[in-house]
């Protein structure tokens, strides 16, 4: 079960400027409840904090206030209930594909034989079987996010917490990461909460869609196509698609035109 | 070799340097044979004071005895220096408390204090490793310090992500992503060692290599001085060497990355 719920959640930070402190607002009270076995996109201009709520949830960074729920427990730092894919898959270099994917079941306490048996499900769920002895920098980009999302899964958490995973991919590769995610969560039924910048991508994978602003709720967009969507040509030539990415785009444009980070001399 | 199929084959490593050490020992002869033999010495003449000096198995005792010495105080540099560097790096604190006594002890004068080190430790054996394992752990200390404090954020927040405990980051983390500056900081030491090692038997000047340096010197024997100085440059050369050898099988991924075939 992997019910998420962010509670008025706010973020400051000091920054230095030009030898003066200020305060800039990341987050200034968010909310949203994300149901479980739902996929939620974050989405919205640079310096909007959807990243800073993702890492939030995640417990890498702490809110100024607010709380998080997951399943209605609030949480103080990293758990195990929750597993994060990066940006840029953050693969441990020295490790293979499979003892990546190790690493984090290692984490969670688990031992042989459990473990190799544990890790060779998640790369094979990540079509990774043949590449399992490859460490990061012989496997390409959309392998290496392969990696990422197997483990993360591999953990089994509730929620599968995702950074941009597939930003920086090519259009290719990326269309079929989506397709495999959109596979994977059908199997799993993961709760996704999954932060992009390519609308095309919050609109084929998303259940809702949150469109956020200057650290806050801007929108929240339902995404009225059915699922399954793993016959993602189809979706794409379905007139809701562009109706729903046309309502996000709008939504994007509507906002006061101010810079993305409200800063407040301290 | 991991060319491309058809492109031009590239002149051995090896090859190379072996031609500009011979071009070296050939210009060295020459200039060498018309200097007076107290100023100065070539390599032939070298090489027959290094065959009287096997000969007569001073060279055997006095290397062992400074190998003794080097291998004793190098091993207590690292074993000091990596675990040091690596809680130096990671730990604020630490670093606050203490990180100026390593940039300070880096510079410190060794060769002044030689003579109050030999009052405490006398002129044996371990007053040089003594004197070696500061001029050692120093490189070692600051390099793995500085390699932690590059290891990407990210990389940590991994570890942090599947709530891997602080000394399971260090040792499953941070030291194998500051293996190579470990490595730098392994052969740095080597040269400092060597320095070391030679500067504490000059004082001492009873044992070791750097006895039979100074006490040729003392003889105008240039020649046979220059047998151990040639001596403990290719010592120090062989250890980078074999230090390059051990990162390429403790780090192979390292080397991939860079794309270097040898070193």
């Amino acid at each position: 079960m992997g019910e998420v719920q962010l509670i008025d959640l706010g973020k400051q930070f000091r920054l230095q400027l030009d030898r003066q402190e200020q305060i800039v607002t990341a987050l200034d009270g968010v909310n949203l409840t994300v149901a479980d076995g739902e996929i939620v996109m974050l989405t919205g201009p640079s310096g909007c904090g959807k990243t800073t709520a993702l890492r939030i949830v995640m417990g890498l960074e702490r809110a100024s206030r607010g709380r998080v729920l997951v399943d209605g427990r609030e949480t103080a730092g990293c758990g195990h209930d929750r597993g994060m894919v990066f940006q840029h898959a953050e693969l441990l270099p020295w490790l293979t594909a499979r003892e990546n994917v190790t690493f984090g079941l290692q984490m969670k306490g688990m031992r042989e034989p459990e473990l190799r048996a544990t890790a060779g499900t998640y790369l094979e769920l990540g079509g990774l079987t043949g590449a399992a002895g490859r460490r990061p920098h012989q496997l390409s980009g959309g392998m290496k996010q392969r990696v990422g999302i197997a483990r993360a899964l591999a953990i089994d958490p509730d929620v599968l917490l995702m950074d941009e995973p597939f930003g920086a991919l090519d259009a290719q590769t990326r269309e079929t990461l989506q397709a495999q995610l959109l596979e994977i969560h059908a199997r799993t039924r993961k709760t996704i909460l999954f932060v992009t910048h390519d609308l095309d991508e919050a609109v084929l994978l998303g259940d809702r869609v949150v469109v956020m602003g200057h650290g806050s709720v801007r929108e929240i967009v339902d995404v009225p196509l059915p699922r399954p969507r793993t016959d993602v040509e189809a979706i794409r030539e379905d007139p809701l698609f562009a109706q729903t990415r046309h309502r996000i785009w709008r939504s994007l444009h509507d906002g006061p035109r101010r810079p993305a980070d409200a800063v407040v001399p301290a | 070799m991991t060319g491309a199929v058809g492109a031009p084959r590239r002149v051995p490593r090896g090859a190379i340097s072996a031609a500009t050490i011979v071009v070296f020992l050939i210009a060295w002869e020459i200039f060498g044979r018309k200097i007076n033999p107290i100023f100065g010495s070539y390599p032939t003449a070298i090489a027959r004071a290094f065959v009287t000096l096997a000969q007569s198995g001073k060279l055997e005792k006095a290397l062992l005895q400074s190998l003794a010495s080097f291998l004793t105080g190098y091993a207590a540099a690292v074993i000091v220096g990596i675990p040091l560097g690596l809680v130096v790096g990671r730990f604020p604190a630490v670093e606050a408390a203490i990180g100026f006594f390593i940039t300070a002890g880096y510079a410190m004068p060794l060769v002044a204090l030689v003579p109050l080190l030999v009052l405490w430790f006398g002129l044996g054996f371990t007053v040089k490793a003594v004197v070696i394992f500061l001029m050692a752990v120093f490189p070692i200390v600051i390099n793995t310090w500085l390699g932690v404090r590059t290891v990407p954020k990210t990389l940590i927040e991994v570890g942090t992500a599947f709530v891997a405990p602080k000394a399971t980051i260090v040792r499953r983390i941070i030291l194998p992503a500051t293996v190579p500056y470990i490595m730098a900081g392994l052969k740095l030491a080597v040269g400092r060692g060597v320095v070391g090692m030679i500067i504490a038997e000059f004082f001492t000047s009873i044992s070791g290599l750097g006895a039979i340096i100074i006490n040729s010197a003392n003889n105008f024997d240039t020649a046979t001085m220059f047998v151990p100085v040639l001596l403990v440059m290719i010592l120090a050369w062989a250890l980078t060497q074999a230090i390059g050898a051990l990162e390429r099988r403790v780090a192979p991924w390292q080397v991939e990355l860079a794309g270097r075939e040898e070193s």
